[in-house]
């Protein structure tokens, strides 16, 4: 067993745990976006990124691929990670604004403004849908090509694929392919619809059920004009 | 010739005995440079044309050629020494070899057209060692390209090759060769510095039956080519060099991971491999010691990223060139899963050397902390453009002033980049900098691999920053979103300024983005990435704002603002630039000044290059 201690607490676990798993474990959350429990750890996203280490000697290294060693010092939420992960999921939200999954990140790290050219593309290149194809799909029908910003996710020779049977797993795992809702003012980067969780719809409608966790504020122009023409 | 396999370390010294005496016999040398620098500017008909001569006069008894590697002097290429004197002429042309045989090699009289000029002083320099190029130098590793054929095994042996192998086969175990570069103090040349004792340790305690040592040789940087120049032309040093550490570790597999766009170094080191075979220096129980060893090439397709020790193994591998994360370290899982060494080409040339002659005498040339030579590879803004190597902690001003003679053209030194891309720009404040790795990452830069570019007052540092942003951009594996977006969003903040379309805030947040590039990323080439652009925020900050706030590029080099205008007062009407425009964007007439439409200009600065009266002004 090996003892590390996260944010303060000593937590012991099975050698080969990785420090994302550890922090799970104390109930810590790490933002992620190419993790999957059920996937070989990427760590291409950065978002799960902690600080090790102590003094002046700290790095940041992403958790979900880090291994827990004896003695590990792990900060989760320091001023630097933190920091670190708004700018990450600021240029996330810059290629691919249209991603429910990406606004949402954006929504809970309070990030309300881009200051980056805004190029709505539909692939955030996290990888999932490679892993999931190739490891439980035992299909390898995609994968990455290119590298740099030309770095893109196709089939061989961008050919139709003769192992791909049409499963659809990688549409399903893939975080850039749920849409976004289309919020009140759809034409906006950043939708921050969800910064207020409180769902404004209550004002007008009392008792309306929500199927929408967290809120996406869907009527929420609808219930602002409503409460205006009450005063 | 079929070679004799040597079955003892008697049997190597013995051989090396009869070179000597054979070589010893031989008066003149004539040694012409050429590697693949020396090849590009024409050596190869150079030695047809020596060979020529030398069949007319019938001289093939008193003669000998010998074609080496890069002399390091590529301002001089190709260049010839004649030995015993070390006679230096530069520049050779196919019909000097005739003159240069008749009346150097035969009558021992200098040619002085054909010498090398200092620039500094005018004077026409005879001797090698004299040339303030070389003289400066302390050229333990390069100075050994001129002593040998990289084509032929003898010539190795013959200058103590294989002595060091050896000396630790006939009485050092492992563990004292260790210690013995541990205590020499050298450190991985690739451009980390790590200690390479150290890392020699952790792989040799690693528990596993197959162990691996691997040379990297995947040289990228813009305008380095150390390793090139090495291993076209001494091969064998890299190959005792792996020999030794492989031993020491406990591998008998090595690889050499080498860049394909190098097809010299390829052939040479596959000449060498096979040499050594022959001579049974590499293959099953090396002369004797019950030692086996063998080496294999791994040609790269030329991602830079491939340099990168993780993402060079995967591509050895078979997979995809892609960093992971470490640890696990290449010393505890490194290539297919088996601990594995990897150090850079120089750092396994320097082992040899150090075991030969001592880690006592080794860690005797540098600084405290770093010890040994580093190559550089001198290049840019600079008048002797050139591989040198000099002892770590020499400043930068000795460099770039004294071997490298200054900025050509009476221009000002503006500053220097290390490290290629994951360097950064070092202002002229600095130049009294001891070059060792400390002291330049505290600068904001890196010793990396030995690229040094100088740049002069026409250089625009954010068009620099562009440059390498440029580079990396393509270069990242895109694995990493920090790495991948942040440079490409990096690129098209400081690529927005260089057009005059920068805004206020531009500076601050790049230096935000430039920092989680730097935090965020997964490899090496993330963490260095962002250096270029910090550095030339933190020492030309004003040149930015110049950008942001004027829109006006300080060194006239951004296209997009700048403007080319003529000066009437000084243009004479000669229409030298009317002739020269691709445009025709020149009009005027003859005796009466002209003007640039500004319509049709491409700002190819063509017209200013060509006005013999500074009458072309730029703004």
């Amino acid at each position: 067993m090996i003892t590390l201690t996260i944010n303060g607490l000593d937590v012991e676990v099975e050698e080969g745990t990785t420090i994302l798993e550890a922090a799970k474990f104390l109930g810590i959350e790490i933002p992620t976006l190419c993790y999957n429990e059920g996937l070989t750890p990427y760590g291409a996203c950065r978002l799960c990124i902690v600080e090790i280490g102590t003094g002046e000697n700290t790095k940041l290294v992403s958790s979900c691929t880090y291994p827990a060693e004896e003695g590990l010092v792990v900060r989760t939420h320091s001023k630097r990670v933190v920091n670190a992960r708004k700018m990450l999921v600021e240029l996330m939200l810059a290629r691919c604004p249209g991603s429910k999954t990406i606004q949402d990140l954006a929504s809970k790290m309070g990030i309300t403004k881009v200051r980056f050219k805004v190029r709505n593309d539909d692939c955030i290149l996290c990888g999932l849908c490679v892993r999931m194809c190739k490891e439980q799909m035992d299909a390898k029908a995609i994968g990455f090509v290119n590298r740099g910003y030309m770095r893109e996710v196709t089939t061989p020779f961008r050919l139709k694929s003769d192992v791909c049977r049409t499963c659809g797993a990688c549409m399903y795992i893939c975080p850039a392919c749920q849409m976004r809702c289309q919020g009140p003012e759809p034409p906006t980067v950043v939708c921050n619809g969800c910064l207020n969780l409180s769902p404004p719809c209550l004002e007008i409608y009392e008792d309306k059920m929500c199927y929408m966790d967290p809120c996406v504020a869907c009527l929420k122009k609808e219930a602002e004009e409503e409460i205006e023409k009450r005063k | 010739m079929a070679k004799e396999k040597l079955k003892k370390i008697e049997d190597l010294r013995r051989l090396r005995e009869k070179l000597i005496e054979q070589r010893a016999a031989k008066k003149s040398w004539v040694i012409i440079s050429s590697g693949t620098c020396g090849l590009a500017r024409g050596s190869g008909k150079v030695i047809q044309a020596f060979k020529d001569v030398v069949k007319k006069y019938n001289l093939e008894d008193k003669i000998n050629l010998r074609i080496t590697g890069c002399h390091g002097f590529c301002q001089a290429e190709p260049n010839v020494v004649i030995s015993p004197e070390g006679i230096f002429y530069q520049r050779i042309k196919p019909e000097d070899a005739e003159e240069i045989v008749v009346e150097t090699v035969l009558k021992r009289k200098i040619i002085p057209r054909l010498l090398y000029v200092d620039p500094q002083s005018g004077e026409r320099i005879v001797y090698k060692k004299d040339i303030p190029f070389y003289k400066k130098q302390r050229r333990l590793l390069l100075e050994n390209n001129l002593m040998i054929d990289p084509k032929n095994i003898n010539d190795y042996l013959a200058i103590g090759g294989y002595e060091a192998l050896s000396k630790v086969f006939a009485g050092m175990s492992s563990e004292e060769v260790i210690e013995e570069i541990k205590k020499s103090g050298l450190r991985g040349r690739g451009g980390a510095g790590f200690p390479t004792g150290k890392k020699w340790e952790a792989c040799r305690r690693a528990k596993g039956d197959i162990k691996y040592v691997i040379c990297n040789a995947d040289e990228g940087d813009p305008g380095a080519y150390m390793d090139r120049s090495l291993l076209e032309g001494n091969p064998h040093s890299i190959l005792e060099g792996m020999l030794i550490g492989a031993y020491a570790i406990g591998a008998s597999e090595g690889f050499i991971y080498v860049r394909d766009e190098y097809p010299l170094a390829v052939e040479n080191v596959t000449i060498a491999i096979n040499q050594a075979k022959e001579y049974g220096l590499l293959g099953k129980n090396i002369l004797g010691s019950g030692f086996n060893f063998e080496i294999k090439i791994n040609r790269g397709a030329g991602a830079f990223v491939c340099g990168e020790e993780t993402a060079l193994m995967a591509s050895i591998e078979g997979r995809k060139g892609e960093p992971r994360q470490r640890p696990p370290f290449p010393a505890q899982k490194g290539l297919w899963g088996k601990p594995t060494n990897i150090n850079n080409v120089e750092t396994w040339a320097n082992v040899p050397l150090i075991i030969s002659k001592g880690a006592d005498w080794y860690s005797r040339i540098g600084t405290d902390k770093s010890k040994g030579t580093k190559i550089f590879s001198l290049v840019g803004k600079i008048n002797n453009t050139g591989l040198v190597e000099i002892p770590i902690g020499m400043t930068l001003r000795e460099i770039i002033y004294e071997i490298g003679g200054g900025i050509p053209d009476n221009k000002k030194f503006k500053a220097v980049q290390t490290g290629g891309p994951s360097g950064g720009c070092i202002p002229k404040e600095l130049l009294d900098l001891p070059v060792d790795y400390e002291t330049l990452t505290k600068a904001g830069s890196i010793m990396g691999s030995g690229g040094m570019i100088v740049m002069d007052e026409d250089t625009c540092m954010v068009d620099v920053a562009k440059y390498f942003l440029n580079f990396l951009r393509e270069e990242s594996c895109g694995k990493c979103l920090s790495c991948r977006e942040g440079i490409q969003r990096m690129y098209e903040i400081v690529t927005d300024i260089s057009e005059g379309k920068g805004k206020e805030g531009d500076i601050e947040l790049l230096e935000k983005l430039a920092n989680v590039v730097k935090d965020a990323s997964m490899c090496g080439l993330g963490q260095t990435g962002a250096n270029p652009v910090l550095s030339t925020i933190r020492y030309f900050r004003d040149e930015y704002e110049a950008h942001i706030k004027y829109k006006r590029c300080p060194a006239a080099v951004c296209k997009e603002i700048i403007q080319y205008s003529i000066d009437e007062e000084k243009c004479t009407g000669c229409m030298a630039c009317i002739k020269a425009c691709p445009q025709g964007a020149i009009t005027g007439e003859k005796k009466k000044p002209h003007k640039i439409d500004q319509s049709k200009c491409i700002k190819c600065g063509v017209c200013s290059e060509i006005c013999k009266f500074d009458a072309i002004m730029v703004e």
